[in-house]
């Protein structure tokens, strides 16, 4: 399994090496790879449809990749099923909200404890105190992460009732619960208010304290420079850059990426403000 | 990364027993605690619970329900009524059978008539060419109904759901086809003198009462389970289910099953209660009535689903004095609830109970 030079005990958390995807002939990523570490951030940013989601889908099980390969700790888990993937530790949001609409708040977050939870038919018809104990502890391990998050609406109530920020919230606390050593955020602050977002900042960083590495697919610039290690640049499924935030700011191609050519400073800042808030319609 | 291990304690009641939906360490009986200010009020929101709201839980329900049936004997219990109320019964648990595919899973199964007959052929063949015992054959049925389950399932249920309806409709006829034109099953005639469970008619009533109401019981815990929530994950989002390590396969092979099971089941009490089965009692029609009922209750609602199954295999017969017209009555009455309700009759609360 582990072909590459490198062994699995100094392997990267995760890398991603010289993936592509295609659909129907049509290159949604070219070549993309990049590795995050334990404890890191890492976030891919790109123009609408540059292929960042698709990479989520592919590193997550959703997509199996057309070339390259996707490894966790030097373990190859490329063409894994997604709750595989998941079983290893990795957990995601999703760009569009998909949370179990008509479910409980606590049902929703309790999706995440479920392999953890032991229990089997029989002691679900009987009611054992293993049914019990496994009931208990799910519950108490949906309320923590509600709590971490900061939920402050109704949590016995279904999720769609929720307001749109508190969903994005739990969608998190759901992937938290599933305690991850990955954790992949699709837009997080999309579609928040400042107030929601500067939240959303700090929630990310709560995370990473916890030892959970983040890949963070963001548009707001502010957030992204803010926030991480590394950033990864993709335009029309390519990579153009891969480096700390500040080194990225300055490449050029990145700023003709996102302006056009020969363009200054003061261009790159109302870019910066412009992309903010941009949203795209991926899944 | 840091478990909840090291929260701070959450309160989260004593377990109760309670049959309400989706209650999960939350007690439903037993006043709340007033001394200690609970951390979980506030946010976590909702009072204690009225007693109207108590009444309507599933157990109170349920019992209440339970009681009727074991009571009607004494109002009624003319060999007529008696045949009627057993069918009801039994009609009561293909309902609850069908509703953990379609309520819980959200697997729109068009063919489950399929395991009814499977269920009811296997016993009957059984014990009449064996000379067995009804209870005998009861091993055989289950293993019989699993193995239909898993091969229906397995093929079909990789297909999207519109697909998957269809494909169940095309199995369900394929086994009743296939019961027409098999020596072992009868034929298009069927099987005869089948044993009865009991000596008389009052006591199989009593009986398929009881095993009713634990088949009931039992769908409703298991939809209260790890595996049931993982049944309504996949129902809600498939995509978000599998993100969260559901394998979602597995668990709609499950449901499969036990629906499976169920329905196997509710197919050895049918035979037992007329002793003589054909092809002609496991027609798509009867699929179609099952499904009716599971919507006419409220999908994913075990009280609703039983009122359903009790509304549709009884509300014929007390049409009866409409002669010719009473299958359009029960036609326009069906639409003008589905119309009134649509959730259903008794639908199921996507609100669980709070302490
Ligand atoms: N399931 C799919 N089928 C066909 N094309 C897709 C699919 N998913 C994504 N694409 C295409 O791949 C490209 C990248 O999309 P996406 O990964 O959503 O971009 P981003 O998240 O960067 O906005 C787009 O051109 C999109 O239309
Ligand atoms: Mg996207």
């Amino acid at each position: 399994m582990n072909s590459t030079v490198k062994s699995t005990a100094n392997a990267p958390l995760l890398s991603v090496e010289d993936l592509r995807l295609s659909f129907g002939g049509v290159l949604a990523i070219d070549g993309l790879s990049f590795g995050v570490g334990e404890a890191e951030i890492v976030s891919v940013i790109g123009p609408n449809g540059a292929g960042k989601t698709s990479a989520f889908n592919c590193v997550t099980g959703f997509y199996r990749p057309t070339a390259g390969a996707v490894r966790l700790r030097g373990r190859d888990i490329t063409g894994l099923r997604p709750s595989a993937v998941a079983a290893l530790g990795v957990a995601r949001t999703f760009q569009n909200l998909r949370l179990f609409g008509e479910m409980s708040v606590l049902d929703n977050v309790r999706a995440g404890t479920h392999l953890r939870i032991r229990q089997n038919v029989f002691d679900a018809l009987l009611h054992t105190p293993r049914y019990r104990r496994g009931e208990r502890e799910s519950t108490e391990q949906a309320h923590h992460w509600l709590d971490f998050v900061g939920l402050r609406g109704d949590r016995y109530g279904p999720a769609r009732a929720l307001p749109y920020g508190e969903q994005r919230r739990v969608e998190i606390a759901r992937a938290l619960a599933r305690e991850p050593d990955l954790l992949l955020l699709d837009e997080p602050a999309a579609g928040l208010n400042h107030g929601e977002k500067a939240e959303t900042l700090d929630l990310i960083r709560r995370v990473r304290e916890l030892g959970v590495a983040i890949v963070l697919i963001e548009h707001d610039m502010g957030l992204v420079m803010d926030v991480s290690q590394r950033v990864v640049v993709l335009n029309f499924g390519r990579e153009i850059a891969d480096g700390p935030p500040d080194e990225v700011r300055r490449d050029p191609e990145v700023v003709e990426a996102y302006l056009g050519r020969d363009a200054d400073e003061a261009e790159i800042e109302e870019a910066r403000a412009s992309v903010a808030g941009g949203r795209d319609g991926g899944a | 990364m840091t478990g909840p291990g090291d929260q701070a304690p959450t309160g989260a009641g004593p377990d109760s027993d309670s049959d309400s939906d989706s209650t999960t360490g939350t007690p439903t009986t037993g006043t709340p605690s007033r001394g200690i200010p609970p951390r979980r009020t506030g946010p976590r929101g909702a009072g204690p619970r009225s007693i109207a709201s108590r009444l309507m839980d599933n157990r109170w329900a349920g019992l209440a329900g339970l009681l009727v049936a074991l009571l009607a004997p004494f109002v009624n219990a003319t060999p007529y009524a008696l045949s009627v109320m057993t069918s009801a019964a039994i009609f009561v648990m293909l309902a609850a059978g069908l509703n953990i595919v379609v309520g819980y899973c959200g697997l729109l199964d068009l063919g489950y008539v399929a395991f009814f007959a499977v269920g009811a052929y296997t016993s009957g063949v059984l014990s009449t060419r064996l000379g067995l015992p009804l209870v005998a054959t009861l091993p055989a049925v289950l293993v019989v109904t699993v193995i239909a389950g898993l091969v229906i399932g397995a093929p079909t249920l990789r297909l999207r759901s519109d697909y998957l309806a269809i494909v169940t409709l095309g199995f369900g006829e394929i086994i009743r086809v296939t019961a027409n034109n098999l020596d072992v099953t009868g034929g298009p005639s069927g099987i005869y003198g089948i044993p009865g469970l009991t000596g008389g008619p009052v006591s199989f009533y009593y009986v398929t009462v009881l095993i009713v109401a634990l088949a009931v019981v039992g769908a409703a815990r298991l939809g209260r389970s790890r595996l049931g929530r993982a049944w309504r994950f996949v129902r809600e989002d498939e995509d978000a289910a599998e993100a969260m390590g559901v394998h979602t396969y597995k668990v709609k092979m499950a449901a499969y099953v036990a629906g499976a099971i169920w329905g196997g089941l509710a197919g050895v009490l049918f035979g037992a209660h007329l002793s003589a089965i054909s092809p002609t009692s496991f027609t798509f029609l009867q699929s179609a009535l099952v499904l009716m009922a599971v919507v006419l209750g409220g999908m994913g609602s075990i009280r609703g689903v039983v009122v359903g199954a009790v509304v549709i295999s009884v509300l014929p017969e007390l049409l009866r004095d409409l002669a010719d017209y009473r299958y359009l009555a029960f036609g326009v009455l069906l639409i003008i609830v589905m119309l009134v309700r649509p959730q259903g009759l008794w639908p199921a609360r996507s609100r669980e109970a709070a302490q």
